[in-house]
């Protein structure tokens, strides 16, 4: 027994001899994965466990002349469901769906579906996100962030335009200026665990996101309520389509206000703007909401009809080929090659000089004009005034003129586009050229924006306009500053006089096509003073009901939107 | 014998501590281990740690009685408790309840534990008794073949859906069988071929699985031990993750409670992989101590087994160490990836109930031996 225990002590230290080699090897290995491939791994893990996360960086915000703030934001929540940490999915389902007021089924589909993240929804009030966090409900997650928010609701919503879901400018202003107001995503690095959920109190790495900048813009809010006010009481009292003012500073192409009633909610743009007829199916509904979103100052093409005879009279004066006191008689109608093109007036204006065959808007003068300058000055002059290029004014989307080709213009073509039909020209368009006519005779750029700047104005960047070449001599923009004045003064443009200025203009009623249908737009394009403009103003209202003449229902809002935006531009009246 | 005047009798009181320090530690582990997934699993962090201080506390009571018993008085119950394993092992197949595709856990209501613990505390006992009783005979080819006849079926009931207990239940009778028998050739022979299966497992592995011998799920398994960063995803995660918590500790490690690798990238790091997270957070010096206190306790294990009053109390010592043994050595090892990876647990500090609570019965059972040492004077 004795030498079995002997035999069993030697075995069992040679037994615990092999274990501790063993051991010994175990803590080789040790030392190996913890000293020599430290690095290595620890480097590994690292990378398993950083995150980026991005932080939005905060649009820009838009301001207006007087530095009054029109588009900014607001902190709204985004609501996700991580799969892997809801505990309770039917306390889940049910909370988001009365909370976010949303189908039980979409919601369901949502959370049970296996994905690392799911959004549930954006753009949650931040009080209802608030109040979802308040649940503390495991696996929901509820992120500020930014929306855009637009305190005048539907203020210039045609040229403002909206942000979409990720904040980027989807039309108007918004996507013109997106490379200034988008500002810089910040990020953020963080450690996560395996299930994808940051550490608290671990090592973080942040860069800080740039805001974006800050859009000075030339529309003036005071002057575009007004406007829009005086547009939506025309279109509501005329009956009419669609009633669209543009109010621009001629010497410089700065755009005051540009109204397109009616207008649409900024905050809601999903929303049509008028009752959704029943049984509307998605594709027409989107045809509607783009319609609605559409700015037709700038996407749209119009007959200009008579007030595109200032742009016919300057060139006529330009070439010197009519003068004031030119003499012209007028049948009621003018006969070129076989046909018979009749004036507005069916009687005819009989005998009556250049000046007022203007005041009269008589076609056959302008028709005469046309024909004296012929096709190819008349179309050098059409190219010269800028007609066949875009105003490039900073908003998409701006429709070309349509005109015909110089080669397949005859006489009958030169005499219709003399008083402004057959052919289509936008609404931005006519404005610029006449303004260009009127102010001294050089071609502007229309636009809004005026300068950028960064949250602090501690850089500014102010956008420049080059003037553009002369289009007309300054001796041919007085004598159409003073034929147009006196359109108001004594001819049809009559009710947009204004007590005190000196007021210059144009009306126009356009024929709609097809002719036979009797639609009618009427506009009326005004400057004031008519000695030194400072304003000018077109006014189009589509499909007016009843009284359909220019002069009879534009120029008198005309009249109405300078009697109360000239004494606040500071323009005296004069002692006249 | 000697119960006129009662001897002054010997109580390894290093061991009992170093084994309730490893207890205690274990639950510190467990709890920085544990608490950031209970807590989003069971909204309580001290989940795992409170039910392992439960069973350990129970299991630490259970050892000191059985300690101030006689060992000799268990003996009686070797071969019931042998043929009790069987018809354990045989109840798990068929009604046992299934985790993660395995059937490991016999459950009663709401209590359920794995046999397989049971089976190696069984074996002990039984292989013990069975070579007291052969007594010299031991030495012949015969009855060392009929040892290991004795544990083979067990072990391979065992190894059909846990390899790993398995092949630490043929560790246990091996190493028994080495100490009892004279001849050690056959063993060290055994060892040196482990060895250069080992050294040459990527050639053998694939030469197998073209005989058919090895699946192509174990092939994987080797391709995966050999070369972890080359299969990140399917196989090779847990091993990886593993090594990742362990490169990220350092000398000194992150401190305790400063593990990332914890937070669900080191699948269940309470169990199996927990000797990584010690890694990680009490770096190269961290796991060298808990190394070293093992092997204190090994080398405690050696002590009683060399003074044991009897064959049988040796035996019954030498057992318990190689069990412990070999899952430290085993657990250590596939953490390091030193070997492929299969589940085995680290005593006493990995979390597990059943575990724990046998493993306190055989260090019951190791103190009521070295209680069975009478001191001279």
């Amino acid at each position: 027994m004795s030498s079995n225990q002997t035999h069993h002590r030697e075995r069992i230290a040679v037994l615990f001899f092999l274990l501790c080699i063993c051991v010994a090897g175990l803590m080789g290995r040790l030392v190996y994965l913890m000293l020599y491939r430290s690095e290595h791994y620890s480097q590994m893990a690292e990378d398993l466990h950083e995150r980026e996360r991005t932080i939005k960086a905060a649009r820009g915000r838009i301001l207006d002349a007087r530095g009054t703030v029109i588009a900014t934001n607001r902190t709204v929540c985004t609501v996700s469901v991580i799969y892997n940490q809801v505990r309770d999915r039917e306390e889940v389902i049910e909370t988001l769906c009365r909370e976010l007021s949303m189908e039980e089924a979409a919601v369901r589909k949502k959370v049970e579906k296996r994905s690392s993240r799911e959004i549930i929804r954006t753009n949650v009030d931040k009080e209802i996100g608030d109040r979802i966090r308040g649940y503390h409900l495991a696996g929901v997650k509820v992120d500020d962030d930014y929306k855009r928010y637009y305190p005048y609701d539907s203020l210039a919503s045609r040229v403002l335009g909206f942000t979409g879901g990720d904040n980027q400018g989807i039309v108007g202003l918004e996507v013109k200026y997106e490379s200034y107001l988008k500002g810089m995503n910040g990020k953020i690095l963080t450690m996560t665990d395996a299930a994808g959920v940051e550490i608290g109190n671990t090592f973080e790495d942040r860069i800080e996101p740039v805001p974006g900048n800050d859009l000075q813009i030339s529309l003036d809010v005071n002057i575009q309520q007004y406007v829009e006010q005086a547009a939506l009481e025309t279109m509501e009292r005329k009956g009419a389509k669609r009633v669209s003012v543009i109010v621009m500073n001629p010497k410089n192409g700065e755009i005051m206000a540009m109204a397109n009633v009616p207008e649409f909610n900024l905050n809601d743009p999903f929303t049509l703007n008028v009752e959704e007829p029943a049984g509307t199916t998605a594709s027409q509904r989107q045809e509607l909401l783009n319609q609605m979103w559409r700015n037709p100052s700038i996407n749209d093409t119009y007959e200009p009809g008579s007030t595109f005879k200032i742009i016919t009279a300057a060139a006529g004066l330009e070439a010197g080929v009519v003068g004031l006191e030119d003499r012209f008689s007028c049948p009621g109608f003018r006969i070129v090659e076989d046909r018979k093109i009749r004036c507005h007036k069916v009687g005819g204006h009989g005998a009556e000089t250049f000046l007022q065959g203007t005041m009269n808007s008589c076609n056959p003068v302008f028709i005469d004009v046309g024909q004296r300058l012929g096709i190819d000055a008349y179309y050098r002059y059409f190219e010269q005034f800028g007609l066949k290029e875009k105003t490039g004014i900073d908003l998409p989307g701006e429709a070309g003129t349509i005109m015909h080709k110089k080669e397949n213009m005859g006489l009958v073509e030169l005499a219709t586009v003399s008083f402004g039909q057959s052919f289509q020209i936008t609404p931005i368009q006519l404005i610029t050229t006449a303004a260009s006519i009127v102010n001294g005779g050089y071609r502007i750029i229309p636009h809004f924006g005026v300068k950028v700047m960064n949250a602090d104005k501690t850089a500014v960047h102010r956008f420049s306009y080059p003037v553009k070449k002369r289009i007309v001599s300054e001796e041919t923009s007085a004598t159409m500053r003073y034929i147009l004045e006196q359109v108001v003064a004594e001819g049809g443009g009559k009710k947009a006089a204004l007590p005190g200025y000196r007021i210059g203009g144009k009306t126009a009623t356009s024929e709609k096509l097809p002719r036979s249908l009797k639609r009618y737009i009427s506009s009326f394009l005004g400057f004031a003073p008519a000695d030194d403009p400072q304003v000018i103003a077109l006014i189009t209202i589509d499909e007016p009901q009843g009284v359909y003449y220019g002069g009879t229902i534009a120029a008198p809002v005309i009249a109405d939107i300078f009697k109360n935006i000239l004494p606040y531009l500071g323009i005296e009246q004069s002692a006249e | 014998m000697a119960k006129k005047n009662k001897p002054r009798r010997f109580y390894d009181y290093s061991l009992l501590f170093s084994v309730i320090f490893l207890t205690a530690f274990g639950l510190v582990m467990i709890y920085s281990s544990s608490s950031y997934m209970a807590q989003l699993k069971y909204q309580n962090a001290s989940y795992f740690m409170m039910r392992q201080l439960m069973i350990s506390s129970a299991g630490l009571a259970m050892a000191i009685v059985i300690s101030k018993l006689d060992y000799h008085w268990y003996a009686k119950f070797a071969l019931f408790a042998y043929l009790l394993s069987y018809v354990l092992m045989i109840a798990v197949s068929l009604i046992g309840k299934e985790v993660n595709g395995k059937k490991r856990w016999l459950g009663v209501g709401p209590l359920s534990f794995q046999p397989t613990e049971f089976v190696k505390i069984a074996l002990i006992v039984m292989l013990a008794a069975v070579i007291v009783q052969m007594g010299s005979r031991i030495n012949s080819w015969r009855n060392m073949i009929a040892v290991m006849v004795l544990a083979t079926p067990i072990a391979g009931i065992v190894a059909a859906n846990n390899l790993s207990s398995g092949i630490i239940i043929m560790g246990i009778a091996f190493v028994m069988l080495f100490v009892a028998c004279r001849r050690k050739w056959p063993f060290y022979l055994c060892g040196v071929l482990g060895l250069g299966v080992v050294a040459t497992a990527g050639p053998l592995a694939i030469a197998l699985e073209r005989i058919g011998l090895l699946k192509a799920y174990q092939l994987n398994r080797i391709h995966v031990w050999l070369d972890p960063e080359a299969y990140p995803m399917d196989g090779g995660y847990q091993v990886l993750q593993g090594l990742y918590a362990i490169g990220s500790g350092g000398l000194v490690g992150k401190g305790l409670g400063e593990s990332i690798q914890k937070m669900g990238f080191v699948p269940e790091a309470q169990n199996d992989m927990i000797f990584s997270i010690i890694c990680e957070e009490l770096g190269l010096f961290g796991a060298v101590s808990v190394i070293l206190i093992f092997l204190f306790m090994i080398y405690r294990f050696m002590l009683i087994a060399n003074n044991a009053p009897d064959l049988f109390g040796a035996l019954l010592v030498v057992g318990v160490m190689a069990h412990i043994a070999i899952q430290v050595i085993l657990n250590i090892a596939v953490v390091t990836n030193t070997i492929p990876n299969t589940g085995i647990t680290l005593p006493f500090i990995s979390y597990g109930g059943t575990s724990v609570l046998f493993l306190m019965l055989e260090i019951g059972m190791v103190l009521s031996v070295s209680n069975q040492i009478k001191l001279e004077k």
